[in-house]
């Protein structure tokens, strides 16, 4: 197997440098070697495991249950003004 | 003092021989003498340990005493606090103040547990050694060239050094019951779904449960009777619980009748030969007690960690992809535009094992190879639970070493992530399964201490309290404390 390291940080949205792009290279490729060791299982007819206990999701009413936190909630944000978010410029 | 157990400084303040602001000020004494050799805690403010207990004791003047009344208790840094920082011992959480409690932590404060600070931890739970926190390792009071084991690291070395006499710890793979067995301690990861996960910083969201590390089964019993039930607010947090009555589970002083799994997996070549000798002598010593030792297979064990390295990175992935630099965390400086922001940032806040976990989730989870790697993970898992099943359908308990190996020195297997991966070889298949597993003191291994594991049905960790309460009580290997740090060895 050989993984293309930078189009995969580029799906996760992380910048690597060039030097931890050549050494994630072979560490991950080791990591998914060992783990190829699933297809000597065979799995024909088995369903795949959806929740650890077999149960369904439960559902509850769609209540409003808690007040206005905004402050609270935005207070760690590195950037935020007149209860908004600040991010760099989206559009040109 | 410091070595004592929860239930003992619980019988001490009711009997009125002590007060809740004594007992946070021993530990307190204790945490400024030897934090800074262990590194146990990342976050301690002694003001606010010393209100708590204050409070506390003013409410025993005027009420009933609370379940842990006064009783100190360590918080895991993964848990979020209202009171001060909560980063997960991640760069990208530096300065992080959540603004409301975990679930588990109203329940502790609503029982009268002082919160006595954070503790060191792997970043965002990701590791076995606690070697991967961005506030340096931590040290096992044991022998302190060696790691704690992890995630829960800084939680093992507090309760082992007697540094708090209990701690609060969470388990995706073995986080609480491999530091447990490296340090000498009881830990319980409680049925998947019996303890809320609301405010606990996910790692790997199928898989994750929060639970006690202690110095008694009693004491863990104690503990996760106050931490589990329902909370509308994780829903996968499980309503209908079968429960039953906590300490009570404890009283049991023998085995008879009891059939004991041993499962042939899980005694291998390659694992360490002292390691084997001490349980393989636990199992006699539950024979002696009366239980009946049944020979058992878990056919798929060996593909438990393959599945696990394709799941846990996977839900993780998902998990991290919140840390964008936009509603909190790490921001860099002067971004190019929206792209450069989350990208530079994420690089610089993720240490080294976080981003590995998050590419390895990402490739399994990318177009092409999905099937091949998590839908086949999660065949291989199903497949897993089955194995416990069947096996449950002969024994009542399955009992096997809590990790292959004693504590290792640090720095030795950070070279190479698959073997730091294989050091939960023992606790990952009952995560994957979603089952109950403690691990208690049962001998030492190179004068390291060595780790039993217990395995019951979901939603019967009263088994596995009567077993190892059993055991405890029949043995003195729980009473073992380091003598570096004042205890008795």
């Amino acid at each position: 197997m050989d993984i293309d390291v930078k189009k995969i940080a580029n799906l996760s949205r992380i910048r690597l440098t060039d030097d931890e792009a050549t050494e994630l290279a072979p560490q991950l490729n080791s990591i998914m070697g060992y783990i190829d060791k699933l297809s000597e299982v065979n799995t024909d007819g088995v369903p795949p495991t959806a929740h650890p206990h077999d149960v369904a999701m439960p559902q509850r009413a769609d209540i409003v249950t808690n007040t206005d936190c905004r402050d609270a909630l935005q207070k760690p944000a590195p950037r935020t003004e007149s209860g908004l978010y600040v991010v760099p410029k989206v559009i040109e | 003092m410091p070595f004592r157990s929860l239930s003992d400084i619980q019988n001490q303040l009711n009997a009125g021989q002590t007060t809740a602001v004594e007992v946070a000020q021993l530990y307190l004494d204790r945490i400024k003498q030897y934090n800074n050799d262990l590194n146990a805690f990342v976050h301690i403010d002694a003001e606010h340990v010393l209100a708590q207990a204050q409070a506390s004791d003013a409410y025993r003047d005027e009420h009933e005493a609370r379940p842990l009344e006064g009783l100190p208790i360590a918080i895991k840094d993964i848990f979020c606090t209202q009171q001060g920082p909560t980063t997960c011992c991640s760069k990208i959480l530096e300065g992080f103040e959540a603004p409301y409690d975990a679930h588990v932590i109203t329940r502790l404060r609503e029982a009268g547990a002082v919160l006595v600070g954070k503790t060191n931890m792997d970043e965002f739970a990701m590791g076995s050694s606690n070697e991967t926190s961005a506030f340096g390792g931590c040290k096992n009071p044991w022998n302190t060239d060696c790691i704690p084991g992890g995630s829960s690291g800084g939680s093992a070395v507090a309760v082992a050094a007697g540094l708090t006499p209990a701690a609060l710890g969470t388990d995706t793979g073995g986080s609480i019951r491999q530091p447990a067995s490296l340090t000498g301690l009881v830990g319980l990861k409680p049925t998947y779904g019996r303890v809320s996960r609301r405010g606990i910083i996910a790692f790997a969201s199928s898989l994750d449960q929060a639970g006690p590390m202690t110095r008694t089964v009693k004491d863990a019993a104690l503990l996760t009777s106050i931490m589990s039930g329902h909370d509308a607010g994780d829903a996968t947090s499980v309503s209908d619980a079968p429960n039953f009555d906590w300490l009570k589970a404890c009283e049991n002083l023998d085995m008879k009748g009891l059939r004991i799994g041993k499962p042939k997996e899980y005694f291998i070549d390659g694992m360490d030969e002292e390691v084997r000798a001490q349980v393989e002598a636990a199992l006699k010593t539950c024979e002696e007690l009366g239980a009946e030792i049944v020979d058992i297979s878990l056919p798929h064990t060996e593909y438990a960690v393959a599945a696990y390295y394709v799941i846990a990175p996977s839900e993780a992935s998902t998990n991290l992809s919140r840390y964008d630099a936009v509603r909190f965390g790490h921001r860099c400086e002067n971004p190019e535009d929206l792209e450069d922001m989350y990208a530079r940032s994420r690089d610089e806040g993720f240490g080294a094992e976080v981003k590995r976990r998050i590419l390895t989730g990402t490739f399994a989870l990318s177009s092409g190879y999905y099937d091949a790697y998590y839908l086949k993970a999660q065949q291989v898992r199903t497949l897993i639970s089955q194995d416990f099943k069947q096996a449950f359908e002969q024994v009542d308990v399955i009992a096997t070493p809590t990790s292959p190996i004693p504590a290792f020195k640090s720095g030795e297997k950070t070279e190479d992530p698959l073997t730091m991966y294989l050091s939960d070889i023992f606790t990952i298949a009952v995560n994957l399964a979603g089952l109950p597993g403690l691990s208690q003191p049962c001998g030492f291994a190179q004068d390291l201490p060595v780790g039993l594991q217990w395995i019951a049905p979901a939603w019967q960790e009263d088994k596995i309290l009567a077993a190892a309460s059993a055991y405890e009580n029949a043995t003195d290997w729980h009473t073992k404390s380091p003598a570096k740090f004042g205890g008795e060895s």
